[in-house]
Parts: structure tokens; sequence; C-alpha cells
């Protein structure tokens, strides 16, 4: 059972004329594009081109420099988005249930401990702390943050870097969940994860 | 589980990991053993001038605590999920700040009683001296917040940390110092009060500001 | 006026006359307000010849304090608007204040020598002096120790805001303790009341430490902006 019900409204995402820069330089200037309910955006560009800038933008964790970014269509815009950068976010000497339960509590959501177990195999490490997992079962459990709170719009900084074919499998699972449910999944990735996008972005100067 | 609640935890149990107070104590006894190699073991001149070099020590052993505040969670992309909670950044900092005063703080408040002992305190002064070291390091901690939000991308930051962080503690360590030296004490508590709510009204405030130009 | 020099080209073509007329203001000033501190205005009475460092140790006091207000604005237009060349001003202007600080403190501490038979006086003023001091170089460092230039503007901005709050508050907290600990002080840094043959020299001197400010401060901030171009340049060469 997916622990995340059908988003209500249709969320929706819209970006307009967006300038980003970084450190003085400036990456992509005037990008524009739009993502309804049920969409997978699949961000590409070559290294350093801006891609986890964009997401971050989206985030709302980086201030363009001009354009507009608009979500419409969520119960509450304050858990719109999750963002799953390149860093997992996790600390080495915490055990993995104290992660899902804290990202339960600052996030908003349930820790689904059976859930996250099942469904990203880490049931064997629920309680140890993270500086024994794995790349690929660190990765996983970063990803874990999607099932603990329900949030319309998903923000993937190369998901599936560390994941072996299992791991890319259960991705692939959860993005299309998500989009039958109607949210939204914007990732940036080298390769093709799976499932054929919506829409292709690239980004460029 | 409030984003409070969630935060305040996960950060006693990370400091706890950590050694918890361990280090800031062995700090503070160290740092307070050092003042009688100083000044001589001179019992008259340790009682006059003694006590209030408690407050040098508390403030050196919290000085230490605040490098690592916010670098981990800048690095390992923690700061960015904080940014994601409903809760208001200014509340998940309070939440840390609250962590680590009751884990860091108010021990070194306690152990304020055996080292003002040791400076040759008299007896009947020590549980005010307790009390205003746990107020003084609610207003170090606050202060600390500040500091360690705005040195967070700094690689070994910690002198320009000090240098940040100790014209802030100076009010409280000039009002700690008169409770324990006796001199002035009701006025001195009250405005050590206000030092500690000022800390920890507006020092999540700044920190919270500095952190979102950090994680950008 | 701030709106019209907002623009960087405008102000570099303003600030390319104006601060070398200001040095030259400053530098007059200077000229004459030493010599008349020195040698012609009344000794005082309770300390006699050696209370003349009070025209150097007074502005130098007034203006120190002066510059951080300064910084303070820009900071607030840093933050709130984002303009660059008040991240510029404010930076520019920080060495500035932090000498003029310098100089309270030494020439506090020369007067004192002679006056109180201490090199250091712990008195309310110079205790306060000495914390403006250090939260000038905690600003200046926190400058140099972050590489992205709008970044460590942003943060030094915060900096610099808490310690505008923090100062009164220090102010405060030293008076309290000097109360506290000197209860009887015949001599205060402050000296006697101020007659009005002092007010020459005094603003004479207060009049050269602005003018003073004013071209230093023009001058960093030409630097940088100079400093900017050439980095841009290089980005610039760099990117393509």
């Amino acid at each position: 059972m997916s622990a995340r019900g059908p988003f209500q409204d249709k969320p929706s995402l819209r970006v307009e004329a967006l300038a980003l820069s970084r450190g003085g330089r400036v990456l992509f200037e005037d990008l524009s594009f739009a993502a309804a309910s049920g969409a997978y955006v699949e961000v590409q560009g070559s290294n350093g081109s801006g891609k986890t800038s964009l997401l971050r933008a989206l985030a709302g964790l980086l201030r363009p420099r001009s354009g507009v970014i608009a979500i419409e269509g969520v119960d509450e815009p304050a858990v719109a988005l999750h963002y799953i950068g390149h860093a997992n976010a996790l600390k080495r000497e915490a055990k993995v249930r104290e992660h899902l339960h804290y990202w339960a509590g600052l996030l908003g959501g349930a820790p689904s401990e059976d859930f996250v177990s099942k469904m990203l195999d880490l049931g064997r490490v629920l309680k140890l702390p993270v500086r024994v997992l794995s790349q690929g079962q660190a990765r996983r459990l970063a990803l874990a943050r999607l099932i603990v709170a329900p949030r319309p719009i998903w923000l993937l900084d190369e998901p599936a870097a560390a994941l072996d074919a299992s791991g890319k499998a259960v991705l692939n699972e959860l993005i299309a969940s998500h989009r039958a449910s109607g949210g939204i999944v914007v990732a940036a990735v080298h390769e093709p994860l799976g499932a054929p996008p919506s829409q292709t972005l690239r980004v460029s100067r | 589980m409030s984003p409070f609640a969630a935060t305040f935890r996960r950060e006693l149990a990370l400091l706890w990991a950590g050694g918890g107070a361990l280090a800031p104590l062995g700090y503070f006894f160290g740092a307070t053993m050092l003042v009688p190699l100083a000044m001589g073991p001179d019992r008259a001149l340790l009682e006059v001038a003694g006590p209030p070099l408690v407050w040098i020590a508390a403030a050196l052993a919290m000085l230490a605590m605040l490098e690592r505040l916010f670098q981990a969670d800048l690095e390992d992309g923690s700061l960015d999920q904080m940014l994601l909670s409903p809760a208001p950044l200014e509340l998940i900092v309070f939440a840390k700040g609250a962590a680590l005063w009751v884990a860091i703080g108010l021990p070194l408040a306690i152990a304020g009683a055996p080292v003002a002992i040791a400076l040759q305190a008299p007896l009947e002064r020590v549980p005010l001296i307790v009390a205003s070291l746990a107020l003084g390091t609610a207003a170090f901690v606050g202060a600390g917040l500040i500091g360690a939000a705005l040195t967070a991308s700094v690689k070994r930051a910690g002198v320009l940390l000090a240098l940040i962080v100790l014209p802030l503690f100076a009010p409280p360590v000039i009002f700690g110092a008169s409770v324990a030296s006796g001199e002035d004490v009701g006025a001195a508590l009250t405005i050590l009060t206000a030092c500690a709510l000022a800390g920890a009204a507006l020092g999540p405030i700044a920190a919270a500001a500095a952190l979102r130009l950090q994680a950008e | 006026m701030f709106a019209f020099l907002a623009n960087p080209a405008r102000f570099m073509a303003f600030s390319a006359w104006a601060a070398p007329v200001l040095l030259a203001g400053a530098l007059i000033l200077f000229a004459a307000g030493i010599p008349w501190a020195l040698f012609y205005s009344p000794p005082d009475y309770q300390m006699g010849d050696t209370a003349r460092i009070m025209y150097i140790h007074v502005p130098a006091a007034w203006w120190s304090m002066g510059v951080f207000a300064f910084m303070v604005g820009a900071s607030f237009v840093s933050l709130v608007w984002r303009h660059v060349l008040a991240d510029v001003a404010a930076r520019a202007a920080a060495p500035v204040g932090a000498v003029f600080a310098a100089i309270c403190l030494v020439t506090g501490s020369l007067w004192g020598a002679p006056t109180w038979g201490t090199w250091w006086e712990w008195d309310g003023r110079m205790t306060s002096m000495l914390v403006l001091f250090v939260t000038y170089l905690g600003y200046i460092a926190l400058w140099s120790a972050i590489e992205d230039e709008e970044r460590a503007a942003r943060l030094a901005a915060i900096l610099c805001l808490v310690g505008a709050i923090n100062l009164p508050i220090v102010k405060f907290s030293v008076d309290w303790w000097s109360t506290l600990h000197q209860p009887a002080s015949i001599m205060r840094s402050g000296g006697s009341a101020i007659h009005a043959e002092m007010l020459g020299p005094l603003l004479t001197m207060a009049g050269a430490y602005l003018l003073l400010f004013g071209a230093l401060t023009l001058m960093n901030m030409r630097s940088a902006i100079f400093r900017r171009r050439v980095e841009n340049a290089e980005l610039r060469k760099a990117q393509s």
C-alpha cells in the first residue's frame, strides 16, 4: 500500500525566465518550463551546468537572480517539496530508524518503519548506525524521506547514484506510484532512470 | 513529534554520542586548574579574585563546543532538510541551542560548584554561582549560535568564531562574575536573566538568517 | 544623492575627484587643528599639557563609533536591497574605523601613563572601546574568511547588525561594572568639562577625522571596485 495518498488538488510547477548564478558565474538565463500533475521532468546537462543549482532554486534553498517559480495546487506550500540532494543528510552515529523518526518529526509524516524496510530493503540495518551502511544503503535511506513524509513535488539530484540494479528498480517504482497519485517528479540525471520522462529539460548557458 | 521536539531529541542524542559534556567539563576543570598555577595558591588572594575566574573557564569550555555546531549540518545536507521543514528555521535553531544548553550548559553550571569552591568561594555563595552559570551558559549558547552560523562554511573557524563571539560574551561575564564575587548580586542576577532571555530570543533569529545564506 | 551614486559607474566618476578633495580637506584641517591643539589652546587645569592628547583621542573615539554607525546603515541596505555598493562601502569603512579605535586606545593609554601612573587603565570607556575594537577585527576577519563575496557581504552585514545591538549592551554592562569596581574615580578619561576655548581645536580635529574617513573609505571602495572588475574580466576569460 502506498504510504502517500493521492494529492487532492492537482499540483503544478511553473518556471518562467529563471536566471541563476553561483559564485559570480552566470549558470543560465531565461529558463522556462511547466510541469503538471503526474509529470516526470528529466533535467540533463553536463557537469557544472547548473542542474543542482536549478533543483536547489526550485526547493527554495537558492535565491535566483530573476524569474518566477510558481507552485500551485498544493494544500500547504510549506510541505510541498522534497529535495534529495547529492548529500544524504545522514548522521554517522545515529541509527537508521532514528533517522526515520527524526524526518517524520521534522518534515511532518510517519516513520513507517515496516513499509520503509520492505520497500527499500533496510530491514536488516534498521537498528544499526549509519556508519556501517554501504553507499547504496545510505542512498536508499535518504530516499526513505520520500516515503516518510507525503509531499506532492519531488526534486531529486542524481537519485540513482550508488544504487545497484534492484535499488534503481525500487526508485523507479517509487517515482511511478508517485506520478500515479498525481505528484510531480523533477530529477537531474546523467543517464535515464528507467521510465521515459514526460519532458526533458536541457540546462546550459 | 513536532519539528522542535524531533530536533531537540536528535541533538541531545548526537551530543551524547559525541562524548556528551565530557570534553567541555574536562576543559572547564583544566582551565580552572591553571588559575592557581598562574596566581599562586595564596588563599587570601584567591578568595578575593578566584571565584569570578570560573566564568573565564566556562566561556572557554563553551567556545570549544561551537565550531562544529552547524558545520556538519551544512556539509552533510541536514541543513537543507531543516529548511524544508514546515517549522520556521528559527524554531529549529532554537531547539539545537536548547539541546546544547541542556547537554553542555547545565552540566557546566553544576560543575561550577566544585570549581567555585576550589577557587575559594564561600559556601553560601555557591548555589547562586551555579544559578548564575546556568543563566550565563544560556546567554553563551545564544551568542554561540550566531558565531557558529556565521562561520559554518569556514574551515577551521575556531579562532574567527572566538573573535566574533567574545564581544557577545562580555555582558554575561560581567554580571556573572559580579554574582561570583558577591557584589550587587540581586541586580546582577536580574540583568543576567535578561541576557539569557535576549540570547535565547535573538540568537536563533540572527543564526537562522545566516544559515539561510550559508545554504545558498 | 545616494540614489544618484548607487550606479557604480557614476560612483566611480564621483569618487575620482571627491576622494582627493576630501583628503586635501582632511590634511588642511589636520594642519590647522594639530598646532592649534598642541600649542595654542589652554592647558587643562587639572592635568596640564598632557591633556592636549585629548584633541587626538576624543575625535578618534567619536568617529570610531560614527564609522560603525555608517557600517550599520550600509549593512542594513546590503541586507534589504542587496546593493553591491553598500557591501563595498561597509567593508571599506571597517579598517578606517578599526584604526580610529586603535588610535583612541593608544592615545588613551598614553594619556593615562603620566596622569595615573599606569600604561593602561580599565575604566568604562576604554573597556567599551576595546570591545568595539575587537568587534571591528571580527568583522574584518569574517569578510576575509569567506570566499564567495556576495555571501561574505550578507554574513558580515548580519554580524555588523548583531554588533550594533551588542555595543550598547556592552556599554551599559561596562559602565555598571566600572561603577562597581571604581566607586571614587577623581580623574575620568573624559577629564573636566570642555571649555569654549577647547571647542575650536576639538571640532577642527573632529572635522579632520571625518574628512579623512570619507577620503580613505572612498579610496578603499575604488580599489575594491577596480579589483572586482579585474576579477570579472578574468572570470569571463576563463569561461569563453
